[in-house]
């Protein structure tokens, strides 16, 4: 009997990896627990100090621990441990545990944990997963696999790493000469039993032949079994190097509507074949429900069609989040999903103006969609761009564009994406424009970068064309780094506006909730955690005179190639980044919302860390920003 | 004539007394403190009687709560007032022991160990009475009182001369499950035991001696 003892049990029962022993064991724990008071500014124990024979959880307040140069490497409060790395390690603590605040915190000795949570498998792996992926930079996972007696490739965080997964293709590629002739091509993929050939020169990939080719070119009658391979074989063929991984092989063939793509030995189609990587190799990997829902678009034949297959895209979503699915390719395939949605729709809409386009022009998703990073089905936000006509043209051009466009956000509206309330769509007359007028506008909100424009800045300067001529993108892009270059300042004031949303700097004080309003006290995952690590992106990348990375991922990848002494932070922001989106995604499939307000009380001791975790790379990031922009005068 | 009767003592108090032979160490770095908290039927030491008892001990500033004493008395003399402030009720689900055997306990798990309770005059009172009860001489430990230790902090400023537990632990910032059950009145005792040494030694070097109350303060309530 020992009613302290079933208080304490009472609180660590509530987190991991507590939460997960058995009542009796953890009662045992319990009865044996020290309880220590730190007033603030005290140490629990300091560098260099022998190893003490327990680890720590904070009950009440705030510990610090403190690298002997007195920096600050991590915060723990309420449920947190520390001092288990240290006490796996022996020898001395390599960091300090000092109070922030005054705090209470639990101590548990070796022999406790020994006996009741080593051995408890879940346990054990909550707790390398946990401590791996908190002190990733330090070299101790090793020996705290072997003394959890864990090997080495189980545990939580290989999931994570399935997208980096290579692809298995086939290393012994069926080829021939260019000098073959149609039918001993069509001989020799009948004898080696597979569905496509590439023609080689000098072991270099000129083009390919597919089962598809005999049957539409020649069995078709246009070219005679005799003719030459050359004059049926589709060429170039698309080519990748061998560590192509699964997520970008089956986005090339999405994007280029092929079924084959070539393995060469630098990724180019000036290099020797290595081997052929099939569409099949791709199911035979993964369910091939994405591509299967794609090919369902193309053969629609109405708008209910779209929408039903457009609910079937969530289904498929949500599966991916329950499968750990990495999320840049979930939210790749939900995009090309939609993306192809979107197609179809505007040739459909095309097809019912009764007369053709005037000139050139491209449909551009804008704002999360042109970052290809809207997983949910959320509202739509398009603009429109069609190339410059003679003067006298303009208002006709536009009106039908304006047509045009209220026809496609009709349908859009139609198939499940809710017209926009910000009224942010190509039917608007202010985001149906030509080249010029674009550009225009573009130089109008940099040369005068007050609040409302820097927040027009933020939406449609991150625009991927999802129909129509890349050409108009690129001008528009072009048109936003001429006025940039001329206007240097703007970067500054993006700046500011980058570093409008602080991070929470601890979860318990200080968390961020909305003070008023229908959300008030819930936390906005978008405003106070998503946008600062995205508008960084932008200004770091625009800073950079980078042209066509819209994506905050690539943009982040992108940095690290630009900036390897920053590889660090950008790779931790790129990292939280990740984690958000899912995050916001898994939250908006549960609660049927956008995933946007967030209810702290809600969230798991792991979702909790994984959210401190993000918010420390968001206040590094804005550091940068802020030194590298010279921001502390605008402040 | 307490010499002469003491070969007739009870075992148990001649082991509890010989902890109290040699000089008493008073670092209070090392000592051992016992946090302790009696419910009772109410507050008349001669007619009220303990309920519980529940402590815990602290050594280098660390609550052990491997270290923690509960138990529950059986009653003769019984009132129902205070089962409505301590939920003990005379047949409650705790497995019930008698005075005799729960004082019996207690010395033998106190030892020389400083006492430490909020208004420790009363709990010792009580435990005095209940062996006086049983023939045997007070309590010899050491003690500290909570709110006498609280006054000497800078902290208090106000002019109140009485603070309940429910007062420190609010003014403290301790969470109170656990009021009025005697184990938990002690654990959150031993908490603001801790955070009231720690101010206390902000102030300057501190002796065991400097934290004991002058004997006139040592009021009943």
């Amino acid at each position: 009997m020992n009613t302290i003892a079933e208080r304490i049990y009472d609180f660590l029962k509530g987190f991991p990896p507590f939460s997960m022993l058995i009542a009796d064991d953890l009662l045992s724990i319990c009865k044996s627990i020290e309880v220590h008071y730190i007033e603030k500014d005290n140490f629990l124990f300091k560098a260099n100090e022998p190893v003490k024979d327990k680890f720590y959880v904070v009950k009440d307040g705030d510990i610090g621990l403190f690298t002997a140069t007195n920096d600050l490497i991590d915060e723990c409060d309420e449920g947190d441990i520390f001092g288990l790395r240290a006490l796996m390690r022996q020898g001395i603590y390599l960091l300090s545990a000092k109070a922030i605040e005054e705090s209470i915190v639990y101590s548990i000795s070796s022999t406790l944990f020994e006996n009741y949570i080593a051995s408890n498998t879940e346990a054990s792996k909550y707790l390398m997963s946990n401590l791996v992926s908190n002190y990733r930079k330090t070299n101790d996972d090793i020996q705290e696999h072997h003394f959890l007696g864990i090997p080495n490739n189980t545990g939580p965080v290989i999931q994570d790493f399935l997208e980096e997964q290579t692809a298995d293709y086939s290393k012994n590629p069926i080829t021939c000469s260019p000098e073959n002739s149609i039918k001993e091509a069509a001989i020799l993929m009948t004898e080696k039993r597979v569905g496509s050939v590439i023609i080689t020169q000098k072991n270099k990939p000129l083009g390919i032949i597919t089962d598809k080719d005999i049957r539409t070119k020649i069995a078709t009658g246009l070219f005679s079994i005799d003719e030459n391979v050359t004059k049926i074989m589709t060429s170039p063929v698309i080519t990748f190097p061998k560590n192509i991984t699964v997520a970008e092989a089956q986005i090339a063939m999405l994007k280029h509507r092929i079924t084959h793509l070539c393995i060469t030995k630098d990724g180019t189609v000036n290099s020797e074949l290595t081997g052929i990587l099939s569409e099949h190799d791709i199911i035979v990997i993964r369910e091939h429900n994405a591509s299967v829902l794609i090919k369902e678009v193309k053969r629609s034949k109405s708008i209910e069609d779209l929408k039903q297959i457009r609910l079937r895209a969530q289904n498929l979503l949500k599966r991916y989040i329950e499968q750990q699915i990495p999320i840049t390719f979930a939210s790749k395939i939900i995009t090309a999903i939609n993306n192809s949605i979107t197609n179809k729709i505007i040739e459909n809409a095309i097809k019912s103006m009764g007369n053709a386009p005037p000139t050139t022009f491209s449909w551009l998703a804008i704002g999360s969609q042109g970052r290809e990073e809207q997983l949910l089905l959320t509202d739509q936000d398009n603009a429109l761009v069609f190339d410059d006509v003679p003067k006298p043209e303009l208002k006709k051009a536009k009106d039908y564009f304006l047509t045009l466009s209220k026809k496609i956000t009709q349908d859009l509206n139609t198939v499940g994406f809710e017209f926009c309330p910000a009224n942010m769509m190509a039917s608007n007359p202010k985001w149906c424009l030509s080249v010029s007028e674009w550009k225009q506008q573009f130089k109008r909100w940099i040369t005068s970068p007050d609040q409302d424009n820097l927040m027009l800045c933020t939406i449609f300067f991150d625009f991927e064309p999802a129909f129509g001529n890349n050409d108009l993108v690129d001008k528009m892009s072009e048109g936003i780094f001429e006025s940039i270059s001329y206007h240097q300042i703007f970067l500054n004031h993006l700046g500011v506006n980058a570093l409008k949303n602080p991070p929470p700097l601890s979860f318990f004080r200080q968390f961020l909730v909305e003070q008023s309003g229908e959300h008030k006290d819930q936390f906005d995952i978008k405003a106070r955690a998503m946008m600062p690590l995205v508008d960084a992106a932008r200004l770091l990348i625009l800073s950079n005179n980078v042209k066509a990375h819209n994506n905050t991922v690539l943009r982040y990848e992108k940095l690290i190639e630009l900036e390897p002494q920053n590889k660090e932070l950008y790779n931790d922001c790129l990292l939280a980044f990740k984690n958000l989106l899912r995050f916001r995604t898994e939250q908006g499939l549960k609660h049927q919302d956008s995933g946007r307000f967030i209810d702290l009380k809600s969230l798991s001791k792991a979702n909790r860390l994984e959210l401190k975790n993000c918010f420390k790379a968001i206040k590094e990031i804005q550091e940068l920003i802020l030194v590298r922009f010279n921001l502390s005068q605008f402040l | 004539m307490l010499w002469f009767k003491k070969r007739d003592y009870p075992d148990f108090w001649n082991t509890y007394s010989n902890h109290f032979k040699n000089k008493q160490d008073t670092n209070i770095e090392t000592i051992r403190f016992v946090v302790f908290d009696t419910e009772t039927t109410g507050l008349n030491i001669k007619e009220d009687r303990i309920l519980s008892i529940g402590a815990v001990g602290i050594t280098e500033h660390t609550i052990k709560i491997s270290d923690s004493f509960e138990c529950y008395l059986s009653q003769d003399v019984f009132k129902n007032d205070s089962v409505k402030i301590h939920g003990i009720l005379k047949e409650g689900n705790h497995p019930k022991i008698e005075e005799k055997e729960a004082v019996k306990l207690f010395l033998n798990y106190i030892k020389n160990s400083v006492l430490i309770a909020h208004h420790t005059a009363f709990d010792i009172a009580m435990i005095n009475a209940s062996l006086k009860r049983m023939g045997l001489p007070k309590l010899k430990n050491r003690a500290l009182d909570l709110g006498y230790l609280y006054k000497k902090t800078d902290l208090d400023r106000s002019t109140k001369s009485h603070f309940s537990l429910d007062d420190l632990a609010k003014l403290f910032n301790i969470p109170q499950h656990d009021r009025h059950t005697a184990s938990g009145d002690a654990y959150i005792t031993a908490l603001l035991f801790l955070k009231v040494l720690s101010q206390l030694k902000l102030q300057k070097k501190i002796t065991l001696h400097e934290l004991e109350s002058p004997i006139s303060k040592v009021g009943l309530l």
